[in-house]
């Protein structure tokens, strides 16, 4: 897929209007406080071309299910027409409660399209962002997220993470034989597709910083035991990681893609190692008659995080890259497990079991503050969004009658506010959000 | 209950020498002691092709001891078969963890049977962490049936 090329940022142009209005509503927030109200926004169908609305539409989709913004309906628009390029009646907008207004216009230009987009500052009266971009038009939802993210940027201060993907497990079929199939979708369920075929089953799938990989686990042709492989994602192409006796599972990328960590059983006992993606040269990194697995690199890959049960039931112990210097972590009631350190670096998210279930929840590096965000029968799995403030992660429903119970993928901020459901075509499980697509 | 499983498989190696070779389905259902002494169906239902652990073990415990047991007389008796030991967990673990735990307990039914006699060359592992519950449930029954090693006969 051809990139979408930025050509030129229209950033801040300061437009006079009036006097600023006593502002009850605002165009920022501030996620991190304890409670806000969500941003009330206004987004008009995109002018020019059939294809602006449904972008409006993707860019609406987007901002509502972040739980930050308000989306007004349409129907309460009182201002028709608004021009794409010069101010809006601004009192108009203020008069339906918009803090923020989105207006946009798609040009065809030379077999590609041209994407004109502005936000208003309805509260202030002036523009508070606007780009403009050039690609093909088979880009245009990949536009949408790109608007969508610089909009949540300028409202929250964080980067956006719309214009990403996430790779997880179709389930289908009976409980006691189910096909488990590694998919690709885009953030919002779009465009989904399924990467390997459901003859054997596939697990745990991850992205290579450049998207153009992913590693996950298979079982071999009649029933042979799990093994790690490297796939292209547009090719293809799969390639096995290590040939060896026993089932390699629980493989990740380093964050500079030149690297896999995984765990490789043998007798029974399963140990951390650490392969060189190019080189294909092998590296132990623990060496204990315990369960090491679940392992995942700090966001600056000097330390990995993973799960074990050498002190005698599972916890989170952090080493540095190259093994060694092991420490645990975590220390509440109950067994942790599945750590992914934020590409922010300053959280780790884990799955935790106890007696009551499972739950989703965030500690510090060094284990502190730690908090639950999602809890319930079956929650497990957690992934971050490539701004560290949002996290994915599945949902199960109890089995009965023989019959599976329902798997569903979930995403929740970091405060544990705003949960909902991600759709998917299938049931789903083990989702693993994508970095933000390179530009 | 281990001398009535016995007596079962006399009764039904009476019944199989009685008839010509009979292994189709229709017949095994009909009488479900009538499995030839030496199949799979034999060691499914007369030794016992499974064994269970408690949550988060892999030890074997008394009555599987005495399953494996039977099964390792069983397969020094009917040397031409392989085995692998499926290793599987109940649904409340993660889905790593478990594929580990269960590679843990097929091997820990490995190693039973290697030290009662049975070639290690015939005895394969493999974990499904909590991929393949059999049966499918949601309940403290359904789970202890789950927390298994499951040895399959090729």
């Amino acid at each position: 897929m051809k990139l979408p090329r930025r050509l030129t940022m229209m950033g801040g142009v300061a437009l006079a209007a009036g006097a600023a209005m006593p502002a009850r509503a605002q165009l920022t927030i501030d996620m991190t406080r304890p409670s806000f109200e969500p941003v009330p926004i206004a987004i008009v169908d995109f002018k020019g071309d059939s294809v602006g609305a449904q972008m409006a539409g993707v860019i609406r989709n987007d901002l509502q299910n972040s739980g930050l913004f308000r989306v007004i309906p349409q129907g309460s628009y009182i201002q028709q027409n608004v021009d794409a390029t010069s101010p809006p009646q601004f009192p108009s907008w203020r008069q339906i409660g918009a803090a923020g207004l989105v207006v946009g216009q798609v040009v065809q230009s030379g077999g590609n399209i041209k994407v004109d987009f502005r936000l208003w500052d309805v509260v202030v009266g002036q523009q508070a962002t606007g780009l403009s971009f050039t690609s093909q038009p088979s880009n245009w939802r990949r536009l949408a997220h790109i608007i969508a993210d610089a909009i949540y940027k300028r409202v929250t201060g964080e980067e956006g993470y719309f214009d990403t993907r996430v790779a997880y497990v179709s389930e289908s079929g009976p409980g006691n034989n189910r096909t488990k199939r590694i998919a690709i979708m885009d953030q919002d369920g779009a465009n989904n597709r399924y990467i390997t075929d459901g003859r054997t089953i596939a697990l745990t799938p991850r992205f290579s910083p450049t998207l153009q990989e992913i590693v996950y686990m298979a079982y071999g042709e009649n029933n042979t035991p799990p093994r790690v492989y490297l796939q292209n994602v547009d090719s293809g192409r799969r390639e096995l990681l290590g040939n060896f006796p026993g089932m390699s599972f629980a493989p990740r990328f380093s964050p500079d893609g030149t690297k896999v960590v995984m765990s490789i059983s043998a007798d029974g006992n399963s140990d951390l190692y650490e392969m060189d993606v190019r080189g294909r040269q092998l590296r132990r990194l623990t060496n204990t008659p315990a369960i090491d697995t679940s392992p995942c690199y700090s966001n600056d890959g000097t330390q990995i995080v993973f799960n074990s049960d050498r002190g005698g039931a599972q916890q989170l112990y952090v080493m540095s890259s190259g093994g060694g210097g092991e420490r645990r972590i975590s220390f509440g009631e109950g067994r942790y497990a599945t750590p992914v350190w934020s590409p922010r670096g300053d959280f780790i998210a884990f799955t935790k079991i106890s007696s009551g279930g499972f739950g989703i929840g965030v500690m510090r590096p060094d284990g502190s503050g730690e908090r639950t965000l999602a809890s319930g029968f079956l929650v497990e799995g957690p992934t971050w969004a490539p701004n560290g403030r949002v996290i994915m992660f599945f949902r199960g429903q109890p089995s009965g009658g023989g019959r599976a119970g329902a798997v569903t993928l979930h995403q929740v901020d970091i405060t544990g506010r705003f949960e909902r459901q991600v759709p998917t075509p299938t049931d789903a499980s083990d989702p693993a959000w994508s970095p933000l697509i390179p530009q | 209950m281990r001398m009535i499983k016995a007596w079962m498989a006399m009764a039904a190696m009476v019944v199989v020498a009685a008839c010509s070779s009979n292994t189709n389905d229709q017949q095994a259902s009909a009488a479900t002691t009538s499995v030839a002494p030496g199949s799979v169906g034999d060691f499914r239902q007369n030794v016992g092709d499974r064994v269970f652990f408690d949550t988060d073990m892999s030890t074997i415990n008394d009555e599987g001891r005495q399953t494996l047991n039977r099964q390792a007389e069983w397969l020094k008796k009917y040397s031409n078969y392989q085995v692998t030991i499926e290793g599987h967990c109940d649904e409340r673990g993660t889905r790593e963890y478990n594929l580990a735990l269960g590679e843990r307990r097929a091997n820990s039914a490995r190693q039973y049977l290697i030290a009662q006699g049975v070639p290690a060359a015939r005895l394969k592992t493999i974990s499904y962490g909590k991929e393949r519950p059999d049966p499918v449930g949601s309940d403290e029954a359904a789970w202890a049936r789950n927390r298994r090693a499951v040895s399959a006969l090729q």
